[in-house]
């Protein structure tokens, strides 16, 4: 029996007096769709920022296809095949989006102490950073330099970039903010797509997005999980209809 | 389109003028012709000063195109830049008074004394960024600038006379200032050359990524700060060859060279140039000490008007291109 | 011993110098995220001003508040006509600005005073040395410049932290926006900002004119030292200003004074003779490089931005 490619165990992080992550545990079996979610400041960009080794926990431990991950930077975690997304976009705006998957294939082809030839005419490299804009559906901005493009489309190419690295674990930070109804269904497909094939931690606000997609859902409130379940059995949880619906429904200590 | 300024982040900053694209070629064009016929001009009529004033360009050119590497595309601005011309020709200073006068072996100890510093200067420096960055390489160029003063034996404060230019045996005679212009024409040219694949190579495209934005890189998996303290040491032994240039031109050296504001005189350099462009960096240079000997003739206090016209400059013209990448904020 | 005494006093005294210059220089980029380098050309102004009308009143103390009062409309009136139009820039526009605004004071001065220097006599009082512990002799005016500079230290303090100014300044330091937003007039609390942190350093040129020579250039070197200070200290935090100044000053005074014979101890004569100078002065440099290892951020980082 495989060990869960992603444990958390307790897990915690405060800023000053706000605790922003509460002795988080939990397990993600290698190819589930794991979604979380809660209202807003409950923690999820950090539990996000902390899974990817931007934020150091001040108690815990993450481990990763059974190796302590805990202590290792940014830059290690995603050459072990862990890729993130990020909330409020950020790319390389004054490349092409091209250049930007590009660089990001780029980044796991080896050391980049190469010093004479030209990295944009390096098939090595544009072939799987075309390959992985084809998936999203960007063909046609590939050449177009990204502070041109849409929100939607960046948002699309928050993904592309993530996956040219053909990671093993993907952090999703709300793909969907801000997006139109038509590129909410064209992210959705391409979740679905991503299904099953690679590990995901999706943070989401869309509930039907999540209740479609997820094959298990985390709630976070306040840092803590206070459900953690199949679908079915977290729309049922009492404690997670309270903190959505708040004390209007239940009352008292609920 | 012109092919080797297209894939430079020239093309793609100008965002509102790419009108500017043909301009700035039609006017490298012609710097770098002027640049080629300046000797030709000089021995017709006799006027070896302005090969001199030139040669000075040149080299300071050299210094610029090394700084442009780190600030233009890397997004490093130091402050300190001035150093390694200071080491540079201190190196050749030094082992020529010590009685080693063959270029073979001071200009190699120019680079490697050069590249050394920069190694350690950006190893602590790099662990800082924006403001801190900047007065930090302020401060270690000041300090070597301080120990240069320390060293009576090599003139301390008055500097030191370097009698016989760096020898080369039969290949090439540097005392011959026509040879010597070429010479430096020729490494400018050759290190621009080496920036245009530079920039363009995997390592170029991890470096300017680091530029545009560092937080992704590391996401992606860049180590960038071994990616830019590379190129850090990289313009510091570019910048320290331009040293033993200087140091051969004038003949003499001195602490003087290493002053910060000469380090703000090639950040000016830079940035009037364009930031980020091939050739920018060599207009700056020519357009800037153009304009400082311009205004020595007309003026006796030729920082009265060079002052202000830096201020305005940085309040109207480079701010917008500097801005549009990094997202100016309004104050 | 007696020697190891004096030479604290004395970097202290330097100590409180720098931190009269980095208070305003860190001021100035925390409210206003802009990087001052014409910072040490007011500092010089002050020196100036100071030993300018002092000669023409023929009073010492005079002639330091009226440069105190003119090293104030100077910066303001500097604020109004240059800075303000770097706010918002990136750093790197400020360094060019600024670089600028330097080399043109350094041309003023040169035009107005002449390239020759000024010098500023002490009343006969300052000129004495004082016994402040049996066999210690101190002169009297480093005495004052400690005292005088603890006080302006002891009136920023309270200013920066029990009136409604400071609280703007504080406030606007953490969030410019909500300030503005507020109705605060950020304008003039910028010009007012700007102002004080031309004052301070007006204030120590002018304290410092009597004992260096007041000349062009007098400003770039105790600048260095000033960023210095600030990044030790954390940029923003005049707290932190204020401890890492203090360190500065000794360390780099104290390093000057013994690190030759320290020298002397391990190395040949003649070497250490080569290198001790050179070597004093890179103490400073030294410790921020440690600093740099162990504290990026400095010792008393002020809140993020």
């Amino acid at each position: 029996m495989a060990d869960p490619l992603l444990q958390i165990e307790g897990l915690s992080k405060r800023f000053g007096g706000v605790v922003a992550a509460d002795a988080i545990t939990l397990d993600i079996p290698a190819g589930e769709f794991h979604a979380v979610i809660g209202p807003n400041g409950a923690g999820k960009t950090t539990l996000i920022g902390l899974l990817a080794g931007e934020i150091a926990p001040q108690e815990g431990t993450v481990r990763f296809d059974g190796s302590d991950i805990t202590g290792l930077p940014v830059h290690r975690r995603s050459m072990l095949g862990i890729a993130r997304s990020f909330q409020i976009t950020s790319l390389f705006p004054d490349f092409t989006a091209l250049d930007n998957v590009a660089l990001a294939v780029q980044a796991h082809c080896g050391h980049s102490f190469r010093f004479w030839r030209d990295a944009r005419h390096d098939e090595e490299l544009r072939k799987p950073a075309r390959a992985a804009i084809e998936r999203v559906g960007l063909v046609q901005c590939a050449g177009v330099r990204v502070d041109r493009l849409s929100h939607g489309e960046h948002r699309q190419l928050e993904i592309a970039i993530a996956l040219a690295a053909k990671p093993r674990l993907l952090l999703l930070d709300e793909p969907m903010a801000g997006m139109g109804p038509e590129e909410s269904a064209q992210m959705v497909r391409i979740l679905r797509q991503l299904k099953g094939n690679i590990t995901i931690l999706l943070i989401e606000h869309d509930m039907e997005t999540v209740f479609a997609l997820a094959d298990r859902i985390t709630v976070l409130v306040y840092g803590r999980i206070i459900a953690c379940g199949h679908p079915a059995a977290v729309r049922a949880d009492p404690a997670v209809r309270q903190a959505y619906l708040g004390e209007k429904h239940g009352g008292g200590h609920g | 389109m012109t092919a080797p300024l297209d894939t430079s982040l020239d093309s793609a900053l100008k965002a509102a003028p790419e009108s500017w694209l043909a301009p700035r070629t039609v006017v490298t064009g012609m710097l770098l012709t002027v640049l080629a016929l300046v000797p030709a001009y000089a021995g017709l009529t006799g006027r070896i000063f302005v090969m001199i004033f030139f040669t000075r360009v040149l080299i300071q050119a050299l210094g610029a195109v090394s700084l442009n590497l780190i600030m233009g595309y890397g997004g490093m601005v130091s402050f300190g830049h001035a150093a390694y011309l200071g080491i540079g020709g201190y190196a050749v200073g030094i082992l020529a008074k010590e009685g080693i006068a063959s270029g073979f072996v001071q200009w190699p100890v120019a680079i490697a004394v050069s590249a050394l510093f920069a190694l350690g200067v950006g190893a602590l420096s790099l662990r800082t960024r924006g403001v801190y960055f900047i007065m930090i390489t302020l401060a270690f160029a000041q300090m070597i600038y301080y120990v240069t003063i320390g060293l009576d034996r090599y003139g301390g404060d008055d500097g030191l006379t370097i009698y016989r230019r760096s020898q080369f045996g039969g290949l090439i005679d540097l005392e011959n200032k026509m040879l010597f212009y070429y010479l430096c024409f020729a490494l400018l040219i050759a290190a621009v050359y080496l920036v245009a694949r530079l920039i363009n190579s995997r390592f170029g495209l991890a470096i300017r990524g680091a530029r545009s934005n560092d937080r992704r890189m590391l996401a992606i998996g860049y180590p960038t700060f071994r990616y830019k303290l590379v190129c850090f040491v990289i313009a510091g032994a570019l910048c320290g060859l331009a040293g033993a240039l200087l140091a051969n031109h004038t003949n003499f050296i001195s602490p003087a060279l290493m002053h910060w504001t000469r380090s703000g005189d090639l950040i000016v350099m830079v940035v009037l140039g364009g930031l980020g462009s091939l050739f920018g960096p060599v207009i700056g240079a020519a357009t800037f000490l153009l304009l400082e000997e311009g205004l020595s003739r007309l003026t006796e206090y030729p920082d009265l008007i060079l002052g202000p016209v830096l201020l305005l400059v940085a309040v109207y013209v480079n701010g917008g291109i500097e801005g549009l990448l990094e997202g100016r904020r309004r104050g | 011993m007696l020697y190891f005494i004096e030479q604290c006093l004395n970097g202290v005294q330097l100590g409180m110098l720098l931190f009269l210059l980095a208070a305003g220089l860190t001021l100035v980029f925390g409210i206003m995220d802009l990087v001052n380098l014409a910072h040490g050309s007011l500092y010089m102004l002050g020196a100036y001003f100071a030993a300018t009308f002092a000669a023409w009143t023929g009073s010492f103390v005079v002639g330091v508040v009226l440069a105190l009062v003119a090293s104030l409309a100077a910066g303001m009136a500097l604020e109004v006509v240059a800075i303000r139009r770097l706010y918002g820039r990136n750093h790197l526009d400020h360094v060019l600005g600024t670089f600028g605004l330097l080399l043109f004071f350094n041309e003023l001065v040169r035009l107005i005073w002449g390239p020759a220097g000024m010098s500023l006599p002490l009343p006969p009082q300052m000129l004495a040395a004082v016994q402040i512990i049996p066999g210690v002799y101190y002169p009297v005016y480093r005495l004052v410049i400690i005292l005088a500079t603890l006080a302006v230290a002891l009136l920023l303090y309270v200013a920066v932290m029990r009136t409604r100014l400071g609280m703007l300044i504080r406030a606007g330091a953490s969030n410019r926006e909500m300030v503005g937003a507020l109705g605060v007039n950020i304008k003039l609390l910028y010009t007012l900002v700007f102002g004080l942190g031309a004052a301070l350093a007006g204030f120590a040129g002018a304290m410092q004119a009597p004992i260096l020579t007041v000349q062009i250039g007098m400003g770039e070197n105790i600048l260095i030292l000033a960023f210095v200070v600030i990044v030790i200290g954390g940029i923003g935090s005049i707290r932190g200003a204020f401890v890492a100044a203090i360190i500065v000053g000794l360390i780099d005074t104290i390093g000057r004074a013994f690190l030759p014979d320290m020298l002397h101890l391990v190395l040949s004569t003649n070497a250490a003779h080569t290198l001790g100078p050179a070597l004093s002065s890179m103490s400073i440099y030294m410790l921020m490089a440690a600093i740099l290892v162990f504290r990026p951020e400095g010792l008393f980082p002020a809140a993020s931005r």
